[in-house]
């Protein structure tokens, strides 16, 4: 099985992935083989199968809505790449 | 007890050396300076650590110190020890294996470091490791492949290499791992140590870098079962900063220590012990389930009926989560940016372009396209449904079994690079593992036997909750055998073979 290039680029669009070309055929076929071990799943009929979401089946926990974290913007910051002023930056969106 | 000798600090287990500590035999300021030492040569013929932080180190032993002075004890206090570099450290370089993380120094600290260095355990350095955990041979690293003590021309497993790897070769007292697929017992395997994946929940992902939430665990990774047993003791417990961590008390994983095995029903099943096992492993496991007999257990024969369909059914769940995990590397917040974007979409595109290496983005295209409209019922639904299937697999076989055996790895270490021109060889290294996770059950390995000088792994999965019945069978095994106690040669750990 090999993915036909225009879904490679579409996948690669909505993963927002910058793919060349060369990339492109790679990942067709070695994708590709992936889904062939993948589409084994169709061996066994699951229609009367609840899916399993979560290996423990707990309910998830829930917390008071109160505040439990101080501001820590400026130590936060200091690892983004580009900030200023408090704000994080990136190229103009709205013109 | 006679005193342990400096030459032999890399061989010994945590009781030998806590109790060197708190009897003031040697500090941890020396132990610390002397792993330092080996790291300083050694590392380089294995590409074991991303950072090594002697600074810290020393000023954490330092710490231990003073609390033994007190006369403090516990028995991690003042022991080094590494960790695999997904668990976020704070004010040191947390890279999970990735160009993406390449400058990010965490902000915080992760829930497991934090507990372990409460318990006075040193910080040595931060483990290689395959790009966020991806991978089971430690070759998609951004750092480069570690290479296994045993045969550097071999992997050390994945994605766990750098800890494995460091601890095989006594450069570290034990390590922290993850295992999302295999990546604590696999490595394990491969290098001859004991490591154990716990239930999941059981620790805390708070500060360890998500690569597939639902299946994540960290645990320990050591020389034996009694070490890995006090390693879990301070790792596991409740976090409130975890939504999935579990609200149970932690039990004495050591209790059943003095035990004998008798009665214990071992479930062999069937379906690992087919084709695509390497007979060298095959015959090793035999032995080991001989010697499990004698110690007084019964075998029961098992069925898991859907374990051919774990790997399929891991590479669309695994995959998906991750996709959906990693859309937080964006160029903006912390990580990787490109030079220069022209615009928005630029930025991501390139910034994760260049930040991911090719088994990442591999994953993350799988993941986009089986949650993409139109795809997500043939593949993430009917994935989570097999799911199901798969963990009630073990439901039924707890109900006659305590433990089941089987092998960890279908082969001992392979040669660096036999197996990354095809995703789906490389894929299949985790046929025995996977299914483990997709349950949630908790599982070790532990090494049994050397094929042509190579370590092979025995598994032993548990039920829910159970570790500490994993680790007394393992410890009585290793009471029984001293597989665990052999060490690869070149490293200075003792006359010959033998540690």
């Amino acid at each position: 099985m090999i993915l036909e290039l225009a879904t490679v680029e579409k996948i690669a669009h909505l993963a927002r992935l910058g793919i060349t070309p060369a990339e492109a055929a790679d990942y067709a076929g070695k994708l590709g083989h992936i889904f062939e071990l993948v589409d084994q799943m169709n061996r066994v009929d699951t229609q009367s199968v609840e899916p399993l979401a979560h290996p423990l089946e707990m309910t998830q926990r829930l917390r008071p809505d109160q505040v439990t974290e101080s501001d820590q913007r400026d130590r936060f910051q200091a690892i983004a790449p580009l900030c200023e002023a408090g704000l994080y930056l990136v190229p103009r969106v709205i013109e | 007890m006679t005193a342990v000798m400096t030459g032999e600090w890399c061989c010994q287990g945590l009781p030998a050396l806590a109790n060197g500590l708190s009897r003031r035999a040697f500090s941890s300021v020396e132990l610390t300076q002397y792993f330092l030492d080996r790291i300083e040569r050694h590392n380089f013929s294995l590409n074991a650590f991303i950072t090594v932080t002697p600074e810290r180190a020393l000023d954490q032993a330092r710490a231990a110190d003073q609390r033994l002075a007190r006369g403090e004890t516990g028995p991690l206090l003042g022991i080094p020890m590494a960790h695999k570099d997904i668990f976020c450290t704070q004010g040191v370089l947390t890279s999970c294996g990735s160009r993406m993380l390449s400058h990010f120094v965490a902000p915080y600290q992760a829930t497991v470091v934090e507990r372990l260095e409460r318990a006075g355990a040193v910080m040595l350095g931060k483990t290689n490791m395959d790009e966020f955990a991806m991978g089971s041979s430690n070759e998609t690293s951004y750092y480069g492949p570690v290479r296994n003590p045993w045969d550097r021309e071999r992997v050390p497993g994945g994605s766990s290499g750098g800890s494995a790897a460091a601890v095989a070769a006594g450069l570290a007292v034990a390590a922290t791992a993850t295992d999302t697929g295999g990546s604590i017992r696999q490595p394990a395997a491969l290098c001859g140590l004991t490591g154990l994946k716990p239930t999941y929940g059981r620790v805390s992902r708070y500060g360890m870098i998500a690569f597939a939430s639902s299946l994540d665990q960290g645990g320990p990774l050591a020389r034996s079962a009694e070490d890995a047993a006090l390693l879990l003791q301070i790792m596991a417990g409740f976090d409130p900063r975890d939504s999935t961590s579990v609200d149970q008390p932690v039990p004495d994983y050591r209790a059943g220590f003095d035990q004998a095995l008798t009665g214990l029903r071992l479930g062999l099943p069937e379906e690992f012990f087919g084709d695509g096992l390497d007979p060298r492993v095959a015959a090793s496991i035999e032995v080991a389930v001989d010697e499990l007999k004698r110690l007084g257990a019964r075998i029961c024969p098992l069925s898991l009926p859907n374990t051919g369909l774990a790997v399929p059914t891991y590479y669309v769940l695994a995959p998906a989560e991750c996709s959906s995990n990693l859309a937080r590397f964006d160029g903006v917040r912390f990580g990787h940016r490109c030079d220069q974007p022209a615009d928005l979409l630029d930025l991501y595109r390139r910034s994760r372009s260049e930040g991911f290496g090719s088994e990442v983005k591999r994953r993350i295209m799988i993941g986009t396209y089986v949650l993409s409209t139109g795809y997500y019922d043939a593949y993430y639904l009917k994935a989570q449904r097999l799911r199901r299937l798969i963990a009630e697999d073990f439901r039924r076989a707890f109900e006659s079994v305590d433990v089941i055996l089987g092998p960890t790895s279908p082969t001992p270490a392979f040669r660096l690079g036999e197996r990354t021109a095809d995703p789906v060889t490389m894929y299949l290294s985790d046929i025995y593992t996977i299914a483990v996770n997709l349950a949630g059950v908790p599982a070790l390995s532990m090494p049994v036997a050397l094929a042509d000088g190579l370590p092979v792994g025995l598994q032993m999965i548990g039920n829910y909750f159970d570790e500490a019945r994993l680790l007394q069978v393992a410890h009585r095994l290793q009471q029984a055998t001293d597989w665990h106690r052999q060490a690869p040669a070149g490293f200075g750990m003792g006359r010959g073979d033998l540690r």
